[in-house]
């Protein structure tokens, strides 16, 4: 599907094209997300990018009113937090991302189990993986 | 089940020390570091002639970033006279203190050193809160966690909300974790707050008074710590106190072969367990509501000493946030997952409980040199142990103690047990 290489500038590469790619192992077929070079299944050296079907539900989060400096400098603060979560998808595999379209002011009303679907959000200069809710 | 390894002969600690905690804008890593060493000197019973210590190895976690300085190690070693002797840095974020006990112990039962100085110093608040903040955060994954704005309250914020979800935790209870722990920091004349919260929320009651401004109104501690105003969030559900603080600090102990024990004290502490494991970005778990690098830890330190988690009397924990006192008694066996959370509310968890958590203050009251923290647990341990606690002092029979110390949000945990057997 690509031969890119197995790295996160080739998964940063495929987020500005708006695609969530995985690795998937051609020995194992356990998939990789972050994308991984080596399977820590089988240490298997053989895969394969495979897209995502960017939908899946909020396992964790939390709402940052004091964030980085990068996120600080994209308007993000005390009066304006942001929500940052880590997503399960569809296939099993998870991974951190921004969670935007939900009203970090009011955590209480963010649920875990909630149906979320892959973004892609330009913030300081580089495209960054977000999901919102479905 | 995979072998049971033990030490290759028998592991002392016969001396320790810290600087005090907390603020110091005219102190290096070097003159805390310094501070801890003289602390440690004072401690051994028969005396301490430096020139025996044959090796050093010291916790550091960033002292490049921080304070501009790398290759920390033989400076520590050149500030305590004890250069050409080898001196090597520890790096393992926040357990780089425990990690570099257990490589100190490690040269020692293989018969490299007879005598070992262990050391762990951070020197954090130089820099503004916002760089501190983005120097931990290197401690996590920058390529996959950073860019999703995780911090690292953020992080154990979502392990909170992941723990919250399916226990049915509220944020009262993790309150509560931090009034026990201000609690035993006020009477550890170390530790960054000597403070219960009570007492800081008199001091502010105090202070408005004196400046004629509005007197809050708060019913209670409990009361004060939901007020926003007095106890912003963080990362929600965390808020200001459920949070470690930036901290100053050192810490060291002295190791020897056990059979040289008796040159240096008729009480020695006998290192009987040691583990440590490693693990994914938090993402990348089985489970957010445990950490699997704290559980296989504990299990090689435990198997290696013999004992359970019923043995254990008092246990130094990582309290980096409130949530990770909670979560690390669930890891190490003390309580039933799901079932740590009440525990400081039920006392359980206080001095005079049936399992007394984090006597110094924890990482959240006597502060968090991140380097040096895993050091100061033991050091903790070498009081309890030998009686010398004075107002903090356990009561009982302290025999048997447990340090547990984490880095970055689990991917690396280590996991020590100490037994007093005079």
């Amino acid at each position: 599907m690509s031969d890119r290489p197995f790295t996160a500038a080739s998964f940063d590469l495929f987020l500005g094209e708006g695609r969530l790619m995985a690795t998937r192992c051609t020995g194992c077929a356990t998939l990789h997300l972050p994308p991984r070079a080596i399977c820590p299944t089988c240490f298997g050296e053989s895969l394969e990018w495979v897209e995502t079907s960017g939908r899946g539900t909020l396992a964790a989060f939390t709402a940052i009113a004091i964030g980085p400096a990068a996120m600080q400098a994209a308007g993000y603060g005390r009066d304006n937090p942001y929500c940052s979560g880590i997503v399960a998808l569809e296939e099993g595999v998870t991974i951190s991302a921004l969670i935007l379209g939900v009203d970090a002011r009011r955590p209480e009303n963010i649920h875990i189990g909630q149906r979320l679907v892959v973004g892609f959000e330009p913030i300081t200069g580089r495209t960054v993986l977000a999901f919102r809710p479905a | 089940m995979p072998k049971i390894h033990r030490l290759a002969r028998g592991v002392a600690v016969v001396g320790a020390g810290m600087s005090a905690f907390g603020v110091f804008a005219q102190k290096s890593s070097r003159d805390l570091f310094v501070e801890a060493f003289k602390d440690l000197r004072a401690s051994v019973d028969q005396g301490l002639d430096p020139a025996c210590i044959e090796s050093l190895f010291i916790g550091n976690f960033s002292s490049d970033l921080f304070e501009h300085q790398g290759h920390l190690a033989p400076h520590l070693a050149d500030a305590v006279g004890l250069t050409p002797r080898p001196a090597t840095r520890v790096e393992d974020a926040c357990a780089s203190g425990g990690v570099a006990l257990r490589q100190g112990v490690m040269a020692i039962a293989a018969g490299l050193a007879d005598v070992v100085l262990v050391g762990g110093a951070e020197r954090m608040t130089r820099l503004p809160t916002a760089e501190v903040t983005d120097t931990l955060a290197t401690a996590g994954d920058t390529l996959f966690e950073t860019p999703a704005g995780f911090t690292f309250p953020g992080f154990y914020a979502a392990m909170a909300s992941a723990y919250m979800h399916q226990y049915g935790m509220k944020a009262e209870h993790l309150m509560h974790v931090a009034v026990k722990n201000h609690n035993n920091g006020a009477v550890n004349p170390k530790a960054q707050f000597g403070q219960t919260i009570a007492d800081w929320m008199q001091g502010r009651i105090t202070s408005a008074r004196q400046k004629n401004k509005p007197v809050p109104a708060w019913a209670d501690v409990l009361d004060f710590l939901h007020d926003e105003a007095a106890n912003p969030t963080i990362a929600w559900p965390l808020r200001l106190f459920d949070c470690s603080p930036i901290t100053d600090g050192a810490a060291c102990l002295l190791l020897v072969a056990a059979e040289r024990a008796g040159e240096f004290t008729d009480h020695p502490l006998h290192l009987i367990g040691s583990g440590q494991a490693s693990d994914a970005p938090l993402h990348d778990r089985v489970s957010l509501t445990g950490l699997r690098a704290a559980q296989a830890a504990a299990h090689e330190a435990y198997r290696m000493a013999g004992v359970g988690p019923a043995d254990v009397r008092i246990a130094e924990v990582h309290d980096c946030f409130t949530i990770a006192e909670v979560i690390a008694t669930e890891d190490l066996g003390f309580f039933a997952p799901g079932t740590g959370y009440g525990m400081a509310e039920d006392g359980v968890t206080a001095r005079d409980g049936a399992r007394p958590i984090n006597t110094s203050g924890g990482l959240k009251s006597k502060g968090h040199p991140v380097g040096a923290s895993g050091v100061a647990q033991a050091v903790e341990v070498w009081k309890q142990l030998r009686g010398e606690a004075g107002a903090r002092q356990v009561p009982g029979d302290v025999s048997l103690a447990l340090t547990h110390n984490v880095g970055g949000t689990g991917n690396t945990a280590v996991v020590h047990i100490f037994e007093r057997r005079a």
